[in-house]
């Protein structure tokens, strides 16, 4: 039909092959993704320049905003991480954001139930660690359950989750476990004792960065070098399929939320032990939806998370100066985030197309 | 005091218009076979715009136009990614959902705090006069009245005409109507922006009438998953989504009157009940078709099987067999 009349004239052209080369077609993206950020920045009657000069300096300007950056980076790692599971499985687990308050409250309890008492540090630091690994599976597990047994979309299941997380956060921090006489939506500072060691004078630990990239490597040896990996990867590329030829594919996608949410977990504990030292409303900090956003870019090879959420992280600490320097709302950086995902799904169709569309032509 | 009361109820229904004009929009999309899944960005960002335009012209009808077109073009960017380029449709509306949210608040932020104007309720005469339901249902705006009638032009559309009937082809069956003619891929087109434009227009609902634009629309973020759930529980019907807008409002206003009655609690956790009671009812709709469901009834004595698979089927919804999923001529 439409196929055979398109001879395609301009096969060699260089507009095709710049559309259809993956490298290309994907740095074109991340021009466009710029060229629309500076086209709204200028509607706001601010300098696109400026605006990036702006955020580069936020991000990379000073060793403090270095560290700072760097320190982001693990939570949002570790929770691209843990999403990598559950995209290889072929599920969404918006529930990511509940999952990791989970691990910080499971995480403060132990905390509580220590303070006070001479037990080693080191000790109660693993037992949270431990108990954050539990809050998170125990929260990605009931989506999981909601998925397999009850038929409730994961994506619903997971959101309502989050919400009922926040609520849990919210009752404990302005009720039972508020400090003495104030109710200001976080509790009493942990013992100095507890906290993971720091750099001197930054919030950067050495101990969770070093985590951070044990979990890189090690989720990367699971979804790429072993059996169970490929297995999930047939789950999630064929469900009908796999199960048939034999997997338990129900199983295998609840391990899928159960390692998702180990990570999780883990990312709340360090949020709490490493980081903020309280526990706190909102202790996530939006990590589990920018890690989707840094999943679907990673397209299920854990590798490439690190890189990507590090680009995500510095846009998202550099535009903390836009109010001061310019008056500009700090949410642009999720503007640009968001842009960049659009458009590189853009230039990503526009390439499958058109590579479909001529392949006849190609190999004849 | 009586009068009070019925102003009280006559509220729940002018918070409903816009949850009822994104509900209906959903459906419309969905039984098209397009899931819309960026709602909570698109009203968070057509409320925006429906507020920056509406007050800085000084025209209401601007601001609902403006903010219909927001909507439409936002679900029209979700019909081509997914039908022309075929990326995934949960992806795409996912990212959509977070960046307009950030757009809204990026391109909304110098609007914080600009003065307010709230569309005018116009009394329908006579109708107003009934004592207690008149206040109840015709003290509203313009379009809150447009919500009633807009719920019973969708299940007309839907279930009375030749064009209806072509709508749950293409989310049903797209290849039978493609046989039939119909060209599948533009209904759908067609079909996401209108849906996409009642979405935007229930966005500028929430900030002309029922709340207003102060940059960070508080008890405002979740409702667009709340919509995708209610649309979901509703079976894809306009009067049960309509009736299960009308049930969600009804919680939040329980949820604000008795508020008092526990002041121990906080106030944010009360605006956090509807979700677990979404779960609960996602479950209940869908429990039923589960395997292991059927298995275990398969197992109980025959009376017992029978009554309850008569529950369970009275309560279970399907979606459009084509939700989702693109459609190739092949």
């Amino acid at each position: 039909m439409e196929k055979e009349k398109t001879k395609n004239p301009n096969q060699n052209s260089f507009l095709f092959n710049l559309l259809t080369n993956r490298a290309s077609s994907m740095t074109l993206a991340v021009v466009f993704a710029l060229v629309f950020t500076s086209l709204l920045v200028w509607m706001m009657k601010a300098n696109p320049i400026s605006v990036f000069q702006t955020i580069i300096t936020g991000a990379f300007g000073s060793t403090n905003n270095f560290t700072q950056v760097i320190q982001a980076w693990v939570p949002l790692v570790l929770a691209s991480l843990g999403l990598m599971f559950t995209f290889t499985a072929g599920l969404w687990n918006i529930g990511m954001e509940g999952q990791i308050v989970m691990g910080a409250i499971f995480s403060y309890g132990i905390i509580r139930i220590f303070d006070g008492s001479d037990a080693s540090s080191a000790l109660v630091i693993i037992l949270c660690i431990l108990a954050g690994i539990l809050g998170g599976t125990l929260w990605a597990f009931l989506v999981g359950l909601l998925k397999n047994f009850g038929g409730v979309n994961e994506i619903f299941g997971g959101l309502g989750f989050n919400f009922i997380a926040d609520a849990v956060m919210l009752f404990l921090v302005f009720g039972p476990w508020k400090p003495e006489g104030v109710a200001n939506g976080s509790t009493k500072m942990l013992d100095t004792r507890f906290w993971l060691p720091q750099i001197e004078g930054t919030y950067l630990s050495l101990w969770a960065l070093g985590i951070a990239i044990v979990c890189v490597i090690l989720v990367t040896v699971i979804l790429q070098g072993t059996y169970f990996g490929l297995k999930l990867k047939a789950v999630g590329k064929n469900n009908k399929s796999s199960f048939l030829l034999g997997i338990h594919t129900n199983r295998y996608m609840l391990l899928a939320f159960v390692l998702c949410g180990v990570l999780a977990g883990l990312t709340g504990a360090l949020q709490v032990l490493g980081f903020n030292h309280v526990l706190r409303n909102n202790i996530s900090g939006g990590y589990g939806y920018i890690g989707l956003m840094v999943g679907m870019l990673a397209n299920i090879q854990p590798l490439i998370t690190a890189p990507i959420a590090f680009i995500f992280i510095a846009l998202s600490k550099g535009a903390a100066g836009l109010g001061i320097d310019l008056k500009l709302d700090s949410n642009l950086a999720g503007v640009i985030q968001g842009a960049l995902v659009i458009f590189v799904l853009i230039m990503d169709g526009v390439r499958k197309v058109l590579i479909k569309k001529f392949k006849g032509v190609q190999s004849g | 005091m009586d009068n009070s009361l019925a102003i009280s109820i006559g509220s729940i229904f002018a918070w409903a218009g816009p949850v009822i004009f994104g509900v209906m929009g959903e459906t419309i999309t969905e039984r098209a076979g397009v899931m819309n899944l960026s709602l909570n960005g698109s009203l968070i960002l057509t409320a925006m715009v429906g507020f920056v335009v509406g007050t800085t012209t000084n025209n209401f009808m601007l601001g609902f136009l403006a903010a219909a077109l927001v909507g439409a073009l936002i679900a029209l960017l979700i019909a081509f990614m997914s039908i022309s380029l075929k990326q995934s449709q949960v992806a795409v509306g996912y990212v959509l959902a977070v960046a307009t949210k950030s757009l809204a608040y990026f391109l909304g932020a110098p609007y914080v705090g600009k003065p307010v104007m709230l569309l005018p309720q116009v009394p329908i005469p006579y109708l107003s006069e009934i004592p207690f339901i008149g206040a109840i249902l015709f003290k509203q705006t313009i379009l809150t009245y447009m919500s009633y009638v807009l719920v019973f032009v969708c299940f007309w559309w839907i279930y009375k005409t030749h064009q209806g009937l072509i709508l749950q082809g293409i989310g049903e069956r797209p290849s039978a109507a493609y046989i039939r003619g119909v060209n599948v891929n533009r209904m759908r087109y067609i079909y996401t922006g209108i849906g996409g434009a009642l979405v935007g227009i229930g966005g500028a609902l929430y900030s002309l009438s029922v709340k207003t634009w102060n940059g960070q629309l508080s008890g405002f973020d979740g409702i667009g998953w709340i919509i995708l759930a209610i649309t979901i529980f509703g079976s894809w019907h306009p009067l049960k989504g309509a009736m299960g807008a009308y049930l969600f409002v009804l919680l939040q206003y329980l949820g604000i009157v008795l508020q008092p009655l526990l002041p121990n609690i906080n106030s944010r956790i009360f605006q956090v009940a509807p979700f677990p009671l979404m779960i609960l009812a996602l479950l209940f709709v869908n429990i039923g078709n589960a395997d292991w469901v059927d298995r275990t009834l398969a197992g109980l004595p025959e009376d017992v099987r029978r009554t309850i698979a008569k529950i369970l089927r009275a309560m279970r919804t399907s979606p459009p067999a084509a939700l989702g999923i693109p459609f190739e001529k092949e």
